[in-house]
């Protein structure tokens, strides 16, 4: 009897770990192995057996920078047309490597909503918010302000939904204020001290005296800080660096006291229209004929773009600072957005429209390679993501902290123009190994996958 | 001793602006006793006025880019310099005087409509319906602005011959480094200039004797078999040309853009209330109080005591001022505070 008990029960237990294990294995099989598996896991806005899809595109339409809103917009829809097949398929035709089918993302047709970001952080929340609480959107994606898109990568992350950021420049972004939910492809202020050190050391040598004037919020104090960084390596002094409120309008009360401050070199940490007002005004006050300790004085503008150039006319001329793009690039994937965007609109797309078109195809082209929208599977597929012929070199989506690292580019005010839109010199294409920097100097925690 | 003369400077030439703004807004509310939130839209179509002007004297002959092909891309020579040659340059060069003369008639046709065709409308309406009649007329204004132009600023430089700065210090004998753009100092010197005629108008004239007479008692003045409405109608035309020469005098200091009326609204009806609502003589020296603080507050030396300071001295000092004089500087009895 005993015997037989014995062997009842070691069968028993064979037979239960057999068919535990084959209970297991089936179980989990269909979460490797078939398409859209994890769709069966319940996330926020999942699309399930829908056939479309939304995206959320807040951007500004109203406001100071309605202008670059506007090309974001452009460049969206493009994308949007571009991955359910239709037109002549832009960069898809360039990218490597590339999932997308040209039939949507997943087989679903892609559509989208806009929101209004106002270019204010509470207005943008309130946007986004309603994009996804509403409209159901699976992504949002845009911006033209670094308060803008570090408010709504915050909320992005509460709200499990992936946010791939329009134009912020500021470090915070992926520094600081980095967040699982959020990715950036645009460079950043580091980047752009970086490319831009050894132009200046080259053009204005090594014993210069700096003056800053810096826009008040996140971005200007990452810029101003990234470029004395730069400056002070080469040997230069700085003399002040003055805050400025946003929107100030009239900046002479802040340039006044560059006249008599010993500086050399004023570098304007603005953007947008206070860039365009505060050069103008320093251009007036004599500046760029000025000449200090025995040099000539010269302003920097490090980060500027062609539609600040338009609005700042002769002033701009001649002027050094940085972009993430330009129309003219000669690339494949610069030369085939180009062609796609001012066939459908009659006019070369912005860096703005540039980065806001990438970002659509990489989380879309992120989707179809997981196989899900699942965010925490989209987030490890666009994690460490290498890819080309997007118009900046071979690219890659850090891991550690969301930032792309991609060559940037150092232009100058065109002195000459051969056309309305010919505003900006390309002056060199600096190195990605030259921009890159460790992770961990800036801080932050991404955060968890689930949330 | 340098730094302070520039900063007296800049706080003058700000404080013209604030005080030509702001003289308007106060004159509307003194005589039609409306609250015209619209009056920073006036100013902006002022400088648009100037924008339109330099569009139209640079019409050009567009060359096509041949080496672009999936858009249109022109090298472009305006027609007046084919025409004329140099002489067409300088015409080009001279667009914002020249829009001067082209705003006044313009500005005074806008203003004229605008009270006849929408604010008489709201005379005995509470001020609260005026507000908000006129902030929206505002909004349409720049959002039909917005429409043509775009949002981006648009570049509109001053004549070549005013486009840099003046050497004050070699004038002053305080050395080559004391400089100052000569465009401000000639909005300096304009807006003493239109201070002056609107007041010398007012206090010269039998019209402005009506008018002040009707500021202070409509009524009576009616009575005496004198068409008041008409006067104060033409009393908002002179406003807005007010407005609008400050707007298009302003237009080399800032490039303008559709926002750019929204951007002084705010300042300016403060500098109306630090003045006293309805006073004049209260308006002007409020402006040039506020500019020059505003000017002082922003200097390294405050700021490095003060942190920020530069972006709240207006502010402050109209609570102080609201606190110790709730009228204002020169505000009247009876004034908004039915």
């Amino acid at each position: 009897m005993s015997d037989d008990k014995t062997n009842t029960s070691e069968l028993s237990r064979r037979g239960f770990m057999k068919v535990g294990a084959a209970a297991l294995t089936a179980a989990s099989m269909p979460m490797f192995f078939t398409k859209d598996a994890w769709a069966a896991k319940e996330f926020r806005n999942n699309p399930g057996n829908a056939g479309t899809v939304k995206f959320g595109f807040n951007v500004p339409q109203s406001g100071a920078y309605a202008d670059e809103g506007a090309d974001e917009l452009r460049a969206y829809k493009l994308a949007v047309k571009h991955i359910n097949g239709e037109g002549d398929g832009g960069m898809l035709n360039t990218m490597k490597p590339l999932s997308l089918k040209g039939n949507g993302i997943l087989g679903k047709k892609l559509e989208y909503v806009t929101g209004d970001t106002q270019t204010k952080s509470d207005a943008a929340r309130a946007s986004a918010k309603r994009m996804i609480e509403k409209d159901g959107v699976v992504m949002i994606t845009g911006g033209s302000s670094s308060g803008v898109a570090v408010a709504v990568q915050g909320l992005c992350q509460e709200m499990g939904v992936i946010f791939m950021a329009g134009l912020t420049h500021s470090n915070d972004t992926t520094g600081k204020d980095k967040r699982r939910y959020g990715f950036r492809h645009f460079f950043n202020a580091y980047m752009s001290g970086a490319a831009l050190g050894p132009v200046l050391k080259q053009e204005m040598g090594t014993e210069r005296k700096a003056y800053h004037l810096t826009a008040d919020y996140t971005w200007g104090w990452t810029q101003e800080e990234s470029i004395k960084n730069t400056t002070e390596a080469l040997g230069w002094k700085t003399t002040a660096a003055v805050r400025t409120p946003v929107g100030a309008g009239d900046f002479s009360q802040y340039i006044t006291p560059v006249l008599n401050s010993g500086a050399d070199v004023l570098i304007l940490n603005h953007y947008g229209k206070d860039m365009i007002n505060s050069l103008t005004q320093a251009v007036q006050f004599g500046l760029r004929d000025k000449q200090v300790n025995g040099k000539n004085f010269e302003i920097v503008v490090p980060l500027f773009s062609r539609l600040m150039a338009q609005g700042a006319g002769e002033n701009i001329k001649g002027i050094l600072g940085t972009t993430n793009w330009n129309w003219a690039l000669q690339d494949e994937g610069s030369k085939a957005f180009v062609k796609s965007f001012g066939q459908e609109y009659g006019f070369p797309p912005s860096m703005a429209a540039h980065t806001c078109y990438v970002q659509a195809l990489l989380y879309a082209n992120a989707v179809e390679q997981a196989g899900s929208f699942y965010p925490p599977e989209v987030i490890k597929t666009l994690e460490g993501f290498k890819f080309d012929g997007t118009g900046n070199g071979p690219t890659e989506y850090r891991a550690e902290d969301h930032q792309c690292f991609k060559d940037v580019l150092v232009v100058r005010g065109n002195q000459n123009p051969t056309s309305q839109f010919d505003l900006l010199n390309v002056e060199q294409i600096v190195p990605r190994s030259q921009v890159e920097y460790d992770a961990k100097i800036f801080g932050g925690e991404l955060g968890p996958y689930e949330v | 001793m340098d730094a302070i003369l520039l900063q007296i400077l800049n706080g003058l030439d700000k404080g013209g602006a604030y005080a030509l703004i702001a003289l308007g807004l106060t004159l509307v509310f003194g005589t039609l006793g409306v609250v015209n939130f619209a009056h920073g839209a006036l100013f902006m179509l002022g400088a648009f006025c100037a924008v339109t002007v330099q569009k139209i004297l640079t019409l050009s002959l567009k060359v096509k880019d041949e080496s672009i092909t999936f858009f249109d891309a022109y090298k472009e020579q305006p027609y007046l310099e084919l025409w004329f040659g140099d002489f067409g340059t300088k015409i080009i060069d001279w667009s914002v005087p020249i829009s001067i003369v082209i705003a006044i008639p313009i500005m005074l046709l806008i203003g004229l409509a605008m009270e006849r065709g929408l604010i008489r409308h709201f005379y005995k309406r509470p001020h609260a319906d005026q507000i908000l009649v006129t902030f929206g007329l505002a909004i349409v204004m720049q959002e039909i602005i917005k429409s043509f132009f775009g949002a981006n600023p648009i570049p509109t430089p001053a004549p070549e011959i005013v486009a840099g700065s003046a050497p004050i210090g070699v004038l002053l004998g305080l050395g080559e480094s004391v400089v100052y753009p000569w465009w401000r100092l000639i909005y300096l010197l304009f807006s003493g200039v239109v201070i002056f005629a609107v007041f010398a108008f007012l206090q010269f004239t039998t019209f402005g004797m009506v008018v002040r007479a009707g500021m202070h008692d409509r009524e009576t003045v009616g009575l005496l078999g004198i068409n008041v409405e008409r006067r104060f109608t033409i009393v908002f035309g002179i406003a807005a040309v007010v407005a609008g020469l400050a707007g298009v005098m302003y237009v080399p200091i800032l490039p303008p853009d559709y926002h750019m009326g929204m951007d002084f609204l705010v300042l300016s009806f403060v500098v109306v209330v630090v003045g006293g609502m309805g006073s004049l003589g209260g308006a002007v020296a409020a402006g040039f109080l506020l500019g020059i603080l505003q000017s002082f507050a922003s200097m390294n030396e405050i700021k490095d005591i003060i942190p920020g300071i530069d972006q709240i001295i207006i502010y402050l000092v109209a609570v102080v001022i609201i606190l110790v004089r709730p009228r204002g500087l020169m505000g009247r009895k009876g004034v908004m505070e039915d």
